[in-house]
């Protein structure tokens, strides 16, 4: 939305993010317990992650290091100092009945990503990101099996020390699509650095704020004051699991929110929880007092002074400007360079075929022939890693001239991926090796010598004479001959 | 007769070789011990038996020690008396019919009595150096991070070191040799700077040269026949060869109020796991989960310790966290400050550890605050994490006097070997 087009009168969405993710460390942030996940409950566990009497917490140093990829990624400041504080609250998959966190000297301050939404891009400003423990996990039993109406529940701390970097937006979303984009875009990043892995259950837990204000309060440059801000009543959408599930959300929650301004009635400030099998965000709690936490210096865990890591530690080229670089140097059209580079593993994978044959070949047989394949059996490219080597085999033979590309797509590619033979094994098997040249062209005369009605057609003008001449070829050839050659070479021994 | 020093007696072995082979140790039921209970005194830890052993006590252990009984404490800590402890009050050893001091009252107990050699206690505000003190006994509070606190319950996180009791400050010394070091377990232990020989070796009783400063603050309005043991106490070391002086503390009137608000606010936020449902105490009243809790903390906890929760919780509170918790902050830092100016003109510092000799069981529990003011004396080092040592000074009236040198941050040896001169 742009300031032009918005007047006194108009209702303007306005949402802001929390964004949870799990980061992929081998084990947890404050203990040496695997972060793997496992079906048998309470079993990654020890005195630190269920927080037993004069258990301590020791910070995992590789948490810290994929927050200060993030921080970098997002171009964020990470401060000299860096604190964790304890954020004071009783809840039963809380071990410890306080959660150590970051407050007042999170380890990323001021950050930025960019988006682009129907080709346009905008920049999000984050306000901060911050490394903290997850709680555990609650099942609620029996009963409606809900949270107030199970007959019992059961906590499972597997999940409890998890390490999770909580990423806060600024209020600059103005509609749900972009909020989507944003964190399709945010998961691209992560997975980049290698620091998340969008496949785990639960890795990613949105919350988001959402509001409505006047036109009039946006300013030129499409920003809205903080006092209209605090002054419009917005809710907190909780429990969403995806950037799909959040412009659902959203937008039903935009929708909601509209209908009640539309029709004389007062937004409520509260908490609402997105049911995604309804598609309806539910009242939790209403006119809660705002929480506190009482939170205060965690004096177990020292001052954290990594600011120096970020020269350090180096992160990979990101999607954004990957694609900008593959536009650029493999002469890519826009659609191209975004699916070749939806994940660092496709990306990386294009660059090393793009390289030794033609970038357009190899774009096709990544972006189309190998992700359509792979999008149609529900497979994603980390699935067939150790087939990698194959596929740039068969593009190889394409490249080589040595098969059909419709033979390499339909038999060869398919065969790979579904018997998990080898390209020249399948090419051995089914006979599609291209034909020699001599050969094909002994084929083309004796199809003429052997079709004097079709070659009398052609002369006398009939457009299908020369296809007929084309099928008897290639039935001659066992499929292995170009059908193009064969025209070509048809029509220069006809003239 | 037993002076109920033990809240549970047992006997864990140790290694054959070492250090502390042939010696008995008592340990402080707040110092997790693995298949052995821990209580903490409390109601809320009766049954709780740790799987995991406190680093200190793995040290004791491979250092040949035997461990004989988890002793008896204040509830998690919280106390000068060891009155506030559900297994019952500990007699004085020293002094019949009186409190042992606390919290560590236990443990000072056990070797006044002679039922342990040495013993384990920790300190937050004062609660190794108030028992030493109390029952005639040795006492020291390391510097902070230089014992793990891995396996200490924690009351005030902060504040408080693991230390040792026994007979001599020469024994003391070896014990503090066996726990100090750093522990990958715990962040905020440190590798103490180089010293000359080992802790125990310190104590030999050399203060020739030595400059002892006495901060006025810290007689102020103390019982006199406290004073008299401490002067006399002051004599000795003169007569020794070390050099006296007057020197000024002007924050520590203010540290009794700072440290409370310090160790309330983080006891509110330490004692808050105990819910019922991992662990500990559970009520068997039904309701969601929150009365379940409340429940659990109502029946597990005694006075001392709600009282401490709540005010802590109060403390920490949006709108008032500003004008205490922050306020008591800012306090501990200039608290720190007095000490390290001091430590430019003198080497250690002396006071009468407890301004009072012991109290009667029973006499003090009706009036908190003034028990937290007898803490006086001792708050203060725990605020600038420095480490002091308790020595028996003689007596007032046949009951037990303390003193306590205080040195700079990792001076252990120097306190050490300044009380090995008494």
């Amino acid at each position: 939305m742009t300031a032009q087009t918005v007047q006194r009168g108009d209702l303007v969405t306005v949402i802001g993010l929390e964004v949870h993710v799990q980061l992929e460390t081998e084990t947890k942030i404050f203990c040496g317990c695997p972060t793997a996940q496992t079906d048998e409950p309470n079993t990654n566990v020890c005195p630190v992650c269920l927080g037993l009497p004069g258990a301590l917490p020791v910070l995992n140093e590789t948490a810290v290091e994929a927050a200060v990829k993030i921080g970098k990624a997002i171009d964020a400041s990470i401060p000299e100092e860096t604190r964790f504080h304890r954020k004071n609250y009783y809840y039963p998959d809380l071990p410890k009945n306080f959660q150590i966190t970051q407050y007042d000297e999170p380890i990323c301050q001021d950050g930025e990503l960019e988006i682009a939404v129907e080709g346009e891009r905008r920049t999000i400003t984050i306000e901060r990101a911050h490394l903290e423990e997850d709680p555990g996990s609650l099942q609620h039993v029996g009963g409606g099996g809900g949270i107030d109406t199970a007959e019992y529940t059961l906590v499972n701390y597997n999940r409890a020390g998890v390490p999770l970097m909580e990423i806060v937006t600024a209020p600059d979303f103005r509609t749900a699509a972009e909020a989507r984009a944003f964190l399709a875009e945010l998961e691209e990043v992560l997975e980049y650095l290698g620091v998340f892995d969008a496949g785990r259950d639960g890795s990613l837990r949105v919350d988001a704020n959402l509001s409505i204000v006047d036109g009039e309060e946006v300013d030129d440059e499409g920003r809205i004051g903080t006092e209209a801000l605090e002054a419009a009543n917005r809710t907190e959408v909780k429990n969403i699991s995806s950037h799909k599930g959040a412009e659902k959300a959203l937008a039903y929650e935009e929708t909601r929110q509209r209908n009640a301004i539309q029709r004389g009635r007062v937004v409520e400030q509260e908490t609402r929880h997105w049911d995604e099998s309804r598609g309806i965000t539910v009242s939790m709690r209403s006119k809660e007092a705002e929480k506190d936490y009482r939170y205060f210096r965690e004096a177990d865990l020292p001052p954290l002074r990594v600011s120096h890591w970020k020269d350090e530690i180096p992160i990979p080229e990101l999607p954004t400007a990957r694609r900008e670089r593959f536009r650029e140097e493999y002469a890519l059209g826009e659609e191209a360079a975004s699916k070749l580079t939806s994940t660092k593993q496709v990306a990386d994978f294009y660059e090393d075929v793009a390289r030794e044959f033609d970038p357009d070949l190899a774009a096709t047989w990544v972006a189309d022939e190998l992700l359509g394949e792979l999008n149609y059996r529900d497979l994603e490219i980390t699935d067939v890693a150790g087939r990698l080597d194959a596929v740039h085999r068969l593009i190889e033979l394409v490249d080589g001239d040595e098969i059909t590309a419709k033979n390499a797509r339909e038999v060869v590619l398919r065969g790979m991926l579904d018997d998990g033979d080898d390209p020249d094994e399948i090419v051995e098997r089914e006979g599609l090796g291209k034909t020699g040249a001599d050969e094909v062209e002994q084929a083309v005369l004796e199809a003429i010598e052997e079709n004097p009605e079709a070659v009398a057609d052609h002369e006398a003008g009939e457009a299908g004479a020369i296809n007929f001449l084309v099928g008897q070829v290639m039935a001659k050839t066992g499929g292995s001959a170009d059908p193009g050659d064969v025209n070509g070479l048809l029509r220069e021994e006809l003239e | 007769m037993s002076v109920n020093a033990f809240i549970t007696e047992t006997e864990l072995e140790g290694t054959d070789e070492g250090p502390l082979s042939g010696r008995t140790v008592a340990v402080k039921d707040n110092i997790s011990t693995a298949g052995v209970r821990t209580t903490c005194g409390s109601k809320m830890l009766a049954e709780y038996v740790p799987p995991y052993d406190a680093t200190v006590v793995e040290r004791l252990k491979a250092a040949g020690a035997t461990i004989v009984g988890k002793t008896n404490m204040d509830e998690f800590g919280m106390g000068t008396t060891t009155e506030t402890s559900h297994f019952g009050s500990t007699d004085n050893p020293a002094a019949p019919g009186h409190v042992p001091g606390g919290s560590s009252g236990g443990s000072a107990a056990a070797v006044a009595a002679g039922e342990a050699d040495l013993a384990l206690g920790s300190d937050t505000g004062g609660s190794i150096r108030c028992p030493a003190a109390f029952c005639g006994v040795v006492g020291i509070k390391p510097t902070y991070g230089l014992v793990s606190r891995y396996g200490l319950v924690a009351y005030g996180n902060s504040l408080e070191q693991i230390g040792p009791f026994a007979q001599t400050v020469e024994d003391a010394a070896a014990l503090l040799d066996v726990i100090a070091g750093p522990d990958e377990r715990d962040a905020t232990t440190r590798e103490a700077p180089d010293g000359e020989g080992t802790y125990a070796d310190a104590a030999d009783g050399d203060v020739d040269g030595l400059s002892v400063g006495i901060p006025t603050e810290l007689l102020e309005g103390a019982d006199q026949g406290v004073i008299d043991a401490f002067e006399e106490t002051v004599e000795t070391l003169e007569s020794a060869g070390a050099t006296t002086r007057e020197v000024c503390l002007p924050s520590v009137g203010h540290a009794v109020s700072a440290y409370y608000v310090i160790a309330m606010s983080e006891a509110s936020s330490n004692l808050a796991r105990f819910d019922g449902v991992r662990y500990g105490h559970s009520s068997d009243a039904g309701g969601n989960w929150n009365d379940a809790f409340g429940r659990t903390r109502a029946e597990g906890f005694g006075d001392e310790v709600k009282r401490r929760i709540l005010l802590g919780t109060y403390a920490l509170s949006a709108g008032y966290h500003d004008k205490y918790y922050k306020k008591a902050q800012d306090a501990r830092a200039w608290v720190t400050r007095d000490f390290d100016e001091a430590f430019d003109e003198v080497d250690v510092l002396a006071s009468p550890t407890m301004p009072v000799p012991p109290f009667e069981l029973g006499e003090s529990l009706d009036d908190p605050l003034q028990l937290y003011l007898a803490d006086a004396n001792t708050v203060p080092v725990n605020l600038a994490n420095l480490p002091a040592i308790s020595v028996p000074a003689g007596e007032t009236n046949g009951l037990p006097v303390g003193v306590q040198f205080i040195g700079p941050a990792f001076g252990e040896r120097r306190i050490v070997r300044t009380a090995s001169a008494l």
